[in-house]
């Protein structure tokens, strides 16, 4: 460790601060415009780099190390093509609030703007899709902008920040100065609910006869599914959660009511429609939750609470907005409540009956290989204490529905942008972070294929990540609307013909790899996998082609009406 | 309706792309944005002009201030303010008409800044009202070119 008031150059200064940020693990790519914090690295032993073998897999891994962990992910990559390729990991941390820090090396100062060789406007490019990014104009600025942009990304609504470092910065010299405070007059956000809005919350719920806490994300970053539980559990208020807040909530307990939303639980959405008080937290009102926001929750009178104040009246109209950290709004309004909680029985008999009307099944007779027999026994054999990543498409919408999340953290997908490829990256960043549970990755065919070339770093690092390819042959997500909505055109997501081999591909990485196709292999294959832990395994999948994610509100429809058959779709209500 | 919104921003390279790029990446209405320093050197002061209804401006302003460079957002629409903007304006210029364009340019307390054989060029400060008024009266006279600094305002002193 550099002491401050020492001299250095800029590549030093950039460990000393890393360090001083107590960075565990950087995910990076070398290139010209970095030689000189390579060069630095070298000798670094307090810090693990992972090379990757692209840059966009460097920010997923730094996702998904951040997501499991709760800590800042850090990538490193050079200018230009280094820096474009981490565009979509910026966007995906961006859509999803992660805090992720991304260093970019940029061609020298004096050169910017000459379209130089390997230039990018790497500023121009990611300002939309960050927090906030940085030029670094001078060495003596490198200490300062770093702290601010840690803290940035990891303060109020967390996010990514960029780093734009010129290569003569890192080459020069000054004096290092870490600055132990940081101050951003600009960046105060709001962390402590006002009182007398957490009063009338606390009100409201205490004559709500059909509360419904709907939660999000927010609640797993701020840290308060304790405070969540607690105020569930005294107030007798089912809870329904998203796919980013999954977790938030044991999945197990018989308050909860899993996801809501396009692909959510009926009992969940006929809720959202007949409560009269809906509590959101740490939540955003997307699309996908919401359907036609014209139609979403209108029996309600709405309390609203975020930590970003442009979250609150921007798709749905609130009664009571709340802005603050989710924490500091559970554990306060707690305090405000009465300690007897209303009965909600009849509320609580409505909901059962509901999910016993529809219940999540799915097909387990006829011996064939299905995703959600595949998920539901991943489910029962890690006893719904693994971290569980996914891919995008079906797969993830079946993780979501036959995973039992007990714990927060539990799952790391992509849900703001959707990104196919994120799974196996960020499923390796989130094993670099958490070493006592078991990483579990469900990943469809088709996006398993966008980031393939990770499967060397998980390879060369001997992380223990479970693979399990559900391999349907098809672009299924895609297949599913054009069967329901497209005329049974099915162009372009037939993967039959063109998907390699996947056992051989894996083992030719060095990765090893088992095949299943009926239900007792599948079932050998997981047990069999979850075993292994001396590296990374890939469980091939073969599951039947053509499966349907049910049930399912069309897009732009009322969650109210789902669809749950694939011919004559009728609605439910 | 019209919104005249102040905001004081990090006197920094790329302050006025971070907000000019949330307008169009929202779709948020932007009539006029403009922007120069104030008496602390570190910051600017950007007066933009914008329309929409009550809860899209409560999102334009939710969203300005969430811009880290950002430092104070203020909607003046509602409270007391001075606004002006500044018209340059070159006329062509003919002996039939330089008599009324003259008096024209007094009714509205202009300035001439330039005169050429063919052409004059004059500056107005008035409110954009007063500025629309302004270009609609001279246009018959013929207008060759013209420029707006677009709306800049502050608050009404004590
Ligand atoms: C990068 C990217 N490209 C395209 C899409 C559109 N898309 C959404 S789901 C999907 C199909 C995914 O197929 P697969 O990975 O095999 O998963 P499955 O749905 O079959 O489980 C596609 C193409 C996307 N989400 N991301
Ligand atoms: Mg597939």
């Amino acid at each position: 460790m550099h002491a401050s008031g020492q001299t250095l150059n800029g590549s030093e200064i950039f460990f000393e601060c890393l360090r001083r940020e107590n960075v565990e693990y950087i995910f990076g790519y070398p290139g010209g415009s970095l030689l000189k914090v390579y060069e630095t690295l070298y000798d670094i032993e307090d810090i693990q780099h992972i090379l990757v073998r692209h840059e966009q897999g460097a920010t997923h891994m730094a996702e998904g190390y951040a997501r499991a962990t709760g800590k800042p992910g850090v990538v490193l990559v050079t200018s230009g093509p280094g820096a474009t390729n981490t565009v979509t990991g910026i966007a995906n941390a961006y859509m999803d609030s992660s805090p992720i820090v991304v260093f970019t090396g940029q061609v020298p100062s004096s050169l910017i703007g000459n379209d130089a060789f390997q230039e990018a406007d790497i500023m121009g490019i990611t300002r939309p899709i960050t927090k906030h990014n940085f030029l670094v104009k001078d060495v003596r600025e490198l200490a300062i902008t770093i702290r601010k942009a840690f803290f940035l990304a990891t303060n109020g609504r967390p996010g990514p920040v960029l780093v734009d470092m010129p290569k003569d910065i890192l080459n020069a010299s000054c004096l290092f100065h870490w600055p132990e405070t940081v101050e951003i007059r600009g960046f105060k956000p709001t962390v402590k609910c006002h009182i007398t809005q957490v009063q009338k919350a606390a009100q409201k719920i205490a004559q709500a006869k059909r509360p419904l806490l709907y939660i999000g994300g927010g609640v797993i970053s701020a840290e308060a599914s304790e405070e969540l539980r607690a105020l569930a559990i005294q107030q007798n208020i089912p809870v329904t959660m998203t796919l980013q807040g999954l977790g938030a909530f044991p999945g197990n307990h018989p308050l909860s009511m899993g996801m809501l939303g396009m692909h959510g639980t009926y009992w969940a959405n006929q809720a959202v429609n007949a409560c009269d008080l809906l509590i959101a937290v740490g939540a955003r009102f997307d699309d996908r939750v919401t359907g036609k926001t014209a139609t979403f929750a209108t029996q309600a009178y709405k309390i609203h609470n975020d930590v970003d104040p442009t979250n609150v009246d921007k798709n749905v109209k609130v009664e009571l907005p709340v802005v603050g950290d989710a924490k500091h709004f559970l554990a306060s309004l707690i305090e405000e409540m009465p300690e007897t909680a209303v009965d909600r029985s009849s509320w609580l008999i409505q909901i059962n009956k509901w999910r016993e009307k529809c219940p999540l099944t799915y097909k387990n007779d006829d011996n064939k290989l299905r995703t959600e027999f595949v998920i539901d026994e991943v489910s029962k054999q890690t006893r719904g204490n693994a971290v569980v990543v996914t891919d995008v498409g079906q797969h993830q919408m079946w993780t979501s529905q036959f995973y039992t999340f007990i714990n927060p953290r539990s799952i790391i997908t992509s849900g703001g942008l959707g990104t196919m490829g994120y799974g196996l990256p960020a499923a390796i960043g989130a094993s670099f972070g958490v070493t006592d549970r078991p990483i579990v990755l469900f990943c469809g065919d088709g996006g398993l294929m966008m980031n393939i070339q990770e499967l060397v770093t998980a390879v060369f690092s001997k992380v223990p990540v479970k693979i399990f390819l559900i391999n349907n042959s098809f672009l299924g997500m895609v297949r599913q609307w054009q069967e329901l909505f497209h005329k049974e055109k099915y162009s372009f997501t037939d993967l039959g013909d063109s998907n390699p081999d996947f056992v051989k591909v894996a083992e030719a990485f060095g990765c090893k790899a088992l095949k299943a196709e009926t239900p007792d292999e599948a079932k050998k294959a997981i047990t069999e996998a979850l075993a292994w832990n001396e590296g990374p395994v890939l469980v091939d999948f073969r599951v039947v082609k053509k499966d349907m994610v049910f049930p399912m509100v069309p897009a732009g429809g009322s969650i109210s009406e789902m669809l749950f058959e694939r011919l004559n779709p009728k609605t439910m209500v | 309706m019209k919104h005249i919104i102040s905001v004081l921003v990090e006197n920094k390279f790329g302050s006025l792309n971070r907000v000019a790029a949330m307008f169009s990446a929202r779709g948020f209405n932007l009539e006029s944005i403009s922007i120069g320093e104030t008496e602390d050197t570190e910051i600017s002061r950007m007066t933009i002009v914008t329309r929409g209804e009550d809860q899209i401006i409560s999102q334009v302003l939710k969203q300005l201030n969430r811009l880290v460079d950002t430092i104070k957002v203020t909607d003046l629409t509602r409270q007391p303010h001075v606004e002006r903007e500044l018209l340059l304006m070159t006329l062509k210029l003919n002996k039939t008409v330089q008599h009324e364009i003259f008096e024209l340019i007094n009714v509205f307390k202009g300035k001439v800044v330039d005169i050429k054989q063919k052409s004059i060029t004059i500056e107005v400060i008035g409110s954009p009202d007063k500025i629309n008024t302004t270009i609609d009266i001279f246009k018959p006279y013929g207008i060759k070119e013209l420029a707006r600094s677009g709306a800049v305002a502050i608050h009404r002193g004590e």
